[in-house]
């Protein structure tokens, strides 16, 4: 491909005169550093170049060619529990390439070349296959079976085809397609910014369990959802996404890293090797997939990394599995399209955010879904994606969390007032929703209990009243209230600390079955309703809120979820108790 | 030098920005000095390369500049700082050269003032707690080493003397190790620079000090690069030479107000209150240079101390430095004028790495449910207090009462010390359980009887047993 060179530099974007035959997207090489780049703009003889490393000691002249292909994710076995930048260099590698600060100009492989995967033939010489048909697998790690599939756009009858220890450059099969000959590797390429075909779209039917209670009971998210976590600093939005990555039912977690702390990052790759899937017993990070571009790294890979992580999501869900993949923060990657906007001088909208911000949160976010993936056989696979969101000032009329809240259907709002007080996870219950609720009604059902949901609406009903309560006792005090009105007062305060109030650092805490939730909620508004039902027959409220049991009711939520039948006695100690009164 | 490339083509001064042309070979960032007619010296940053006209930024301002007889001598680096242990002890200008009136500094090695990421898979996870001997801070947000934790004061706000105290006072438990601290001053008043040099003097700290002091009266650009030179030294004290660096900037409000006033003069699109839309990137490439290394000794743990415009915490100085550190202390303007001190606002303030810096063998197995108990009831109390005020103090219950006693108790005797007060982390947990001795034990959610039993004052009794 012909060179041109280089004409300005400011920041992050370059512009280049003479490049021939560039397309809009391609990945260019940018000055004698060879800096990876995208062209993001043509106008006659000039290109619009975003340079993903830092621009300072680049300058006029300098060459500048073209690769001819768009920005690519590699996609095949190695993905797993490693850890990549914003355009998916593995930074395990740049460290022993370049030390403990990122060089740049790096050129690396993306998956390892050398090692050696073990790969199981699936179909046989002669079979007619087509796009996504699973023709082997690697067993990458003890909690995933890579699918090795067909690559979009290829299909024939095998010809040849070979199980055993091979690198993913290796022809591991041979399709005869219109009279030609394809190779297939392990390795396949995918460009970031085109969602990879699926054969149809589903309708979300499960519910994604986080083992979180006010979003598992309160407002959930189904599997192949979207949801958002808005809220300022301070209110919890990484832990509650890190919960969710680390306790979510989900096979594969895609967690990225958009322009946030170092020190989280690091955090989740120390921790993540510790903890222990509570289904499998293994390790967390043998499911994972981390995408790291931190605050501080270079501002145009920041906007890349959301599209590199929800490719490499939908790679998984190809392969029938259900994946999670957790942003934080897209506000970052928002401030990332601004900046550019902002050099490239265009015209602005909101805020200052390019006119195209909500068409391109809203490409991101269909991205999601529940799919009957592209392959001959009846495969599902679903891609949840949760973002979270950084308004400034916590002001949620902030363009990013407007055009984000088009698109979702769950709406965490995180308050900072919760947080002050240590109620966490501190979402607000009264402002957040669920859209899914209909859409998993059967699920839980069945699963838990049919009225699951009703216990539900009444629990979010007396928080509703407590809150207009409040009023009445900020106007005339609390002693005017009714005996009924000031029970909705202390059940309430007993559903916010005994059962939204959930501790992530509580080894027993920090995760709870959808089960455990359903009988914890049960036992509050058992004790609710019973007590109502005592106040009707003249019984003194003061002498109610003064059971022990209550003190037990609060302890509920530590115990151990296999000693789950110890609810079945608390929930009959309150009968005993109501009734031998 | 003989690679330098030398013109005296300028064509255009506006703000602190030059616009120099007919050049060749110019690079994006590096470094120029501008000669002035009478021989004066200044430096500049390449801003914008654009074909044969190159946009400088100047640091120390363009008074006196004019078009025909300035020269500007392109260097062909990026601006560096020469660093060597003898740095210890001295004070510098915000350009990093020395105002102590003592000999210049023979480097080690010339390093790059902008340095480069810290690969996320080199950082170590901070989870040292450093004992500030501070209440308020060591119990409720607990510093470790490695972080970065911003103090939201605003004026008229004793920051200065809360800054000094930390660091006179930070120390690791059980360990004696090599310990630095680097402090840099952006657009500060002489008497506050003096209070902090006066301070170091008199409690021998300064032996153990690098200042790096851009006054009031400096040129307000040269703040770009202050706090750059100062992490600079400080990456080489923490990463080269294995020690503990504590690194104060102070105020980056007036650094922020520096990145405005160059953006203004480029003409940008403005964000925020006129700030550009870069600043949050531009602020975490100071902010994430603290932390770990992985077999690395040192560590740096910054303290940078903002003013808030108005005491507004949503103004995007305060907004943006929240989303990038590690937490954040808020000094309240209520407390202060009821005479506390530190007039700390435990509530909004927090530490997110106090969960991994805290517990058995860091502080002590309470610490965790015991402040998170102070928290809730501190918040109970405070909301109990405004109730009071609508209805007044008899529409109180008698537990409603209780909470408002406590949370004036725990900012008379919590909050409150002197500030030659040091304090250990045993003395400041044994005070959270004599508060909460106020309260009856079902009003006690967050703690569990085994703490109670273990860490517990012995012969203390809650009031309903």
């Amino acid at each position: 491909m012909s060179g041109g060179k280089i004409v300005k530099v400011s920041g992050p974007l370059v512009i280049a005169s003479d490049l021939a035959d560039v397309k809009m997207y391609d990945v260019v090489k940018v000055g004698l550093p060879q800096l990876i780049g995208e062209v993001i703009g043509l106008d006659g003889n000039t290109a619009f170049i975003q340079v993903y490393e830092e621009t300072a000691g680049i300058g006029p002249d300098e060459p500048v060619s073209g690769t001819g292909e768009p920005l690519s994710v590699e996609l095949g076995p190695g993905l797993i529990g490693g850890i990549y930048d914003g355009i998916q260099r593995p930074l395990t590698v740049i460290q022993q390439m370049s030390g403990n600060w990122i060089a740049r100009g790096i050129d690396i492989p993306k998956l390892d070349r050398k090692k050696k995967w073990t790969f199981k033939a699936k179909v046989s010489k002669g079979e007619q296959v087509i796009t996504g048909d699973i023709i082997g697998t690697v067993q990458e790690t003890e909690l995933v079976e890579q699918k090795i599939m067909v690559p979009p756009g290829l299909a024939g009858e095998v010809t040849m085809i070979k199980s055993g220890d091979c690198t993913v450059e290796e022809v591991v099969c041979q399709l005869k397609q219109d009279g030609q000959s394809v190779d297939i590797k392990m390795a396949q390429h995918w460009p970031v910014r085109r969602m990879r075909p699926v054969k149809d779209k589903l309708p979300p039917s499960e519910p994604l369990v986080t083992g979180q209670r006010v979003i598992d009971t309160f407002f959930p998210v189904a599997k192949g959802g979207t949801a958002c976590i808005p809220g300022p600093f301070g209110s919890g939005k990484t832990v509650v996404q890190h919960q969710l990555a680390k306790w979510a039912d989900a096979q594969i977690i895609v967690y990225v890293g958009c322009g946030e702390r170092g020190n989280e990052m690091t955090d989740v790759l120390m921790e993540f090797p510790k903890l222990k899937d509570p289904r499998s017993g293994e390790p967390l990070i043998k499911r994972t997939v981390l995408i790291a571009n931190t605050s501080n790294m270079p501002v145009s890979a920041r906007e890349a990394s959301v599209y590199t992580g929800i490719t490499i999501a939908e790679y998984f869900r190809d392969m029938g599995y259900t994946v999670a993949l957790m942003a934080d923060s897209t506000s970052r990657w928002a401030e990332a399209l601004r900046e550019m906007s902002g050099r490239l001088e265009e015209m602005p909208g909101e805020e200052g955010y390019p006119a195209y911000l909500s068409m391109r949160l809203a490409e991101f976010y269909e991205r999601a879904g529940k799919v009957k993936c592209a392959c001959s056989e009846e495969r599902e696979g679903s891609l949840s994606v949760v973002g979270a969101v950084s308004p400034p000032g916590g002001d949620l009329s902030d363009p990013v969390v407007q055009s984000t809240l088009r698109v979702v259907k769950v709406f965490w709002s995180l308050e900072d007032k919760l947080a002050y007080m240590r109620h966490f996870p501190a979402i607000n219950w009264l402002n957040s929703y669920s859209l899914y609720l209909d859409n998993i009604s059967d699920y839980v059902g069945n699963k838990i209990s049919p009225d699951f949901l009703v216990l539900r609406r009444k629990a979010i009903k007396l928080l509703q009243d407590e809150a207009s309560l409040e009023e009445i006792v900020r106007l005339v005090g609390v002693e005017s209230l009714s005996a009924n009105d000031r029970l909705t007062l202390a059940t309430a305060k007993s559903l916010r600390e005994d059962f939204l109030h959930q501790m992530a650092f509580d080894p027993e805490d920090t995760y709870t079955s959808l089960q455990k939730q359903y009988q914890l909620l049960q036992l509050i508004m058992h004790f609710h309703h019973l007590a109502k039902e005592a106040i009707s027959r003249k019984q003194n409220l003061d002498d109610i809120l003064k059971y022990k049991i209550r003190e037990k009711i609060a302890k509920a939520k530590y115990i151990p979820e296999d000693k789950i039948a110890t609810f079945k006695e608390l929930f009959n100690e309150v009968e005993q108790v109501f009734k031998g009164e | 030098m003989s690679k330098a490339k030398e013109y005296s083509t300028v064509t255009s001064i506006a703000g602190p920005l030059l616009m120099v042309e007919h050049t060749a070979g110019i690079k994006y960032s590096e470094i120029a000095e501008i000669i002035l007619k009478n021989g004066e010296v200044r430096h500049g940053r390449v801003l914008e390369i654009n074909q044969d006209k190159a946009l400088v930024q100047l640091f120390e301002g363009s008074m006196g500049l004019n078009l025909a007889d300035s020269r500007v001598r392109f260097l062909g680096k990026s601006l560096e700082l020469g660093v060597s242990l003898d740095m210890l002890g001295r004070i510098f200008n915000g350009l990093g050269q020395p105002i102590d009136k003592g000999p210049s500094i023979i480097p080690e090695i010339k390093l790059d003032i902008n340095g480069l990421s810290i690969n996320p898979c080199a950082r170590d996870y901070p989870n040292e707690f450093i004992q500030t001997g501070i209440s308020a801070i060591d119990g409720m947000t607990t510093l470790v080493r490695g972080q970065k934790l911003p103090i939201f004061s605003a004026a008229g706000l004793p920051h200065n003397e809360l800054a000094a105290q930390i660091a006179r006072q930070a120390k690791v438990l059980g360990q004696e190790e090599q310990f630095a601290v680097v402090f840099g001053a952006m657009g500060i008043t002489f008497e506050e620079a003096d209070y902090f040099i006066t301070d170091f003097k008199k409690t021998g700290a300064i032996e153990r000090a690098v200042l790096f002091m851009n006054l009031a009266d400096d040129p307000a650009i040269e703040r770009i690069a202050t706090p750059r030179m100062a992490l600079t030294c400080a990456e080489y004290l923490a990463f080269e030479k294995g020690m503990h660096v504590l690194v104060i900037l102070t105020d980056m409000t007036n650094y922020c107000e520096a990145l405005r006033q160059i953006s203004a003069a480029r003409k940008e699109i403005p964000g925020r209150r006129g700030y550009p839309g870069y600043m949050y990137t531009d602020l975490a490439t100071i902010y994430e240079r603290a932390g770990r290394i992985i077999g690395q000794k040192g560590s740096i743990t910054q303290f940078p101390i903002l003013t808030m415009p108005e005491d507004d915490k949503t103004h995007p100085i305060p907004d943006l430095t929240g989303y990038i550190t590690e937490g954040q202390v808020i000094l309240s303007r209520e407390l202060h004028r009821r005479g506390i001190y530190p007039p700390i606002d435990i509530l909004p303030s927090l530490s997110r790495l106090k969960e991994k810096g805290i517990g058995e063998n860091k502080t002590r197995g309470d610490h965790g449910s015991v402040t998170s108990q102070i928290f809730s009831s501190y918040a109970r109390g405070k909301e109990v207090k405004e109730l009071a005020v609508i209805l007044g103090e008899a529409a109180l219950t008698e537990t409603d009462k209780i909470y408002a006693r406590f949370s004036d108790e725990l900012e008379s005797t919590f909050i409150n010390q002197r500030e030659d007060d040091e304090r250990s982390i045993a003395d400041t947990l044994d005070l959270c359980w004599k508060l909460l001795l106020l309260f009856p034990r079902n009003e006690l959610k967050r703690v569990k009887d085994a703490e109670i039993e273990k860490y517990f004052l012995k012969g203390q009794q809650f009031e309903d047993k």
